[in-house]
């Protein structure tokens, strides 16, 4: 970005919040070489993390993730489909993932953000593949009836790291999530039974009581950015958008790889960074198991 | 450790490359690739005039265009031009042409499994052969992980779908086609990854091994790459 004499001059010169405007990777390589950054955290640590389950009331499972400044609402509806003849039985999951204009400015209104689609298929194929769900579970009656769980995720702030983000809140809304109880009718059709009903109903449900997924091996994502010979974890939008080499490492509880997603970029990952990064990752995959541990004790609490 | 694959190659053995450029005749450049039954076809158009959202007055924006082989573009289309178009970017010289816009449009003709990492090929032919500025090529092989543990290369879509998990990676081409060999210092630039999208479980260390076996296979492809650009444009060229 622009001339570096020129800028080496400047930064004595000039006010701090014009040396970022006009330098903004002069700036921030100079805070990199102290090894720290603007926001004064260390090159390695994320932001603050916090998660909030049940947010959405009409949703059967919801969870509210925040990263930093970057917030995702993710919600779970549970419906009763009939299931594919190939699979009858297993259920299904359809995960959305949507960034309305509210988000950030660099999404307007009427035009679809460029990176909606690309996240939602990354979050579909992170979550899917990780083996998390068993879709054998969703199963009612096998080849009549299944669950289909609607996933929805917005985004509400976008300040970087959104597939974490997004991961984190959809995980969460899982591990809150209840399958409501339903039993079938006299035409052999299943319909849901509302809380009263329950007690006096003389139909036999089909699923005894409200239950729990049983997740196993929960996948946690940490996005870093590369740059010369830092790693940065991660990232804010702004540093996303000055330093453009991401790399996205996605690692379930016990430590398996489940992506390692690097979309190009300037600068080329040698082995010893990606040990690096998997490394930084593993360290928060354990902070994050931490924070939804205690997020659901919460929860149980209520 | 022998594996049995269908067609008889062995863990390493890529499937028999194609490729021949300037295949359209109105497009700046265009190429074609096929890798075993996988063909994409790649067309580039530019650079031209961008009067589009994405203009940047420093660089050279490039766009691409993924059409598949039948049916609508849906996410997944959108996610493959997404990360093209992301790899692209780092291989190309953007700041020659600052204000204007190269279209890559990618036609998939056949999909037999790796069919990203054999558009990122043909995209990088095309790429050449319009002439547009590049730091150098970029190879994409796709490396499978099985159950048992062992990885094989180039899979086609059967065994694509058989394998646990597998990593599409993309590295630089091997620097000794240009440059005397042992002028660059330290780790090797090809051994440096340009992009890597894994899909399914695998171990750490797994995907350290498909990292080894897929650099290595990178260089085969990169000499074919090197090869087929060396000759006149309308001549196909074909190796084992």
């Amino acid at each position: 970005m622009g001339l570096p004499n020129a800028s080496g001059d400047l930064s004595t010169e000039v006010e701090v919040d014009a040396f970022r405007r006009l330098f903004p990777l002069r700036f921030y390589e100079k805070h990199l070489s102290e090894s720290i950054r603007p926001d004064a955290r260390p090159l390695g640590r994320a932001r603050d993390t916090t998660i909030a389950l049940g947010a959405v009331a009409s949703a059967n499972g919801s969870a509210l993730a925040k990263i930093g400044s970057t917030t995702m609402l993710a919600a779970i509806k549970m419906e009763v489909m009939t299931p594919s003849t190939e699979t009858p039985d297993e259920g299904c999951v359809a995960i959305d993932f949507h960034m309305p204009p509210i988000c950030s400015p660099i999404v307007r209104p009427g035009r679809p953000a460029e990176a909606a689609p690309v996240v939602s298929k990354q979050l579909s194929d992170t979550i899917l593949s990780s083996g998390m769900i068993s879709l054998k579970e969703l199963c009612l009656v096998s080849g009549k009836a299944a669950w289909m769980a609607y996933l929805d995720i917005y985004c509400l702030d976008a300040d970087g790291a959104l597939f974490d983000t997004a991961l984190l809140s959809a995980v969460a809304a899982f591990s809150h999530l209840e399958i409501p109880v339903v039993s079938l009718n006299d035409d052999g059709k299943i319909v849901l039974l509302s809380e009263e009903q329950e007690g006096m109903s003389e139909r036999e449900p089909v699923n005894k009581e409200k239950r729990k997924l049983t997740l196993c091996s929960i996948p946690f994502s940490l996005t870093c950015i590369l740059h010369k010979n830092y790693i940065l974890a991660d990232p804010t939008a702004e540093e996303e958008s000055i330093m453009e080499t991401l790399v996205t490492i996605v690692l379930d509880s016990s430590s398996q790889l489940v992506s390692l997603y690097k979309p190009g970029g300037p600068v080329l990952a040698y082995t010893s960074a990606i040990q690096d990064c998997i490394a930084i990752t593993r360290q928060r995959v354990k902070e994050l198991q931490k924070i939804l541990e205690e997020a659901i004790s919460v929860m149980e609490v209520d | 450790m022998e594996v049995d694959r269908e067609d008889g190659r062995t863990q390493n053995q890529l499937r028999p490359l194609a490729c021949s450029r300037n295949v359209l005749h109105r497009a700046h450049g265009s190429a074609s690739w096929y890798q075993g039954d996988t063909k994409v076809l790649a067309a580039v158009y530019g650079p031209k005039a961008g009067a589009r959202k994405n203009e940047n007055p420093e660089k050279a924006c490039i766009e691409v265009i993924w059409k598949p082989k039948t049916g609508q573009t849906g996410k997944l289309e959108k996610e493959y031009e997404m990360i093209l178009k992301r790899t692209l970017q780092s291989i190309c010289i953007l700041t020659v042409n600052p204000n204007t816009t190269t279209s890559i449009i990618i036609q998939v003709v056949n999909d037999d499994g790796a069919l990203l990492p054999c558009a990122i090929n043909a995209a990088c032919v095309a790429l050449v052969d319009a002439g547009i500025p590049m730091k150098h090529l970029a190879v994409a092989i796709c490396c499978c992980v099985a159950k048992s543990g062992y990885v094989i290369m180039d899979p086609t879509k059967l065994e694509e779908q058989k394998m646990k998990s597998f990593a599409y990676l993309v590295f630089p081409n091997s620097v000794h086609s240009v440059l005397p060999e042992g002028s660059v210092q330290g780790e090797p630039m090809e051994h440096g990854i340009v992009t890597s999208v894994t899909h399914g479980i695998m171990s750490v260390d797994d995907y350290f091994y498909c990292l080894e076996r897929g650099c290595a296979a990178s260089a085969k492809l990169s000499d074919f790459l090197r090869r087929s650009l060396q000759r006149h444009p309308t001549d196909s060229s074909k190796a084992g």
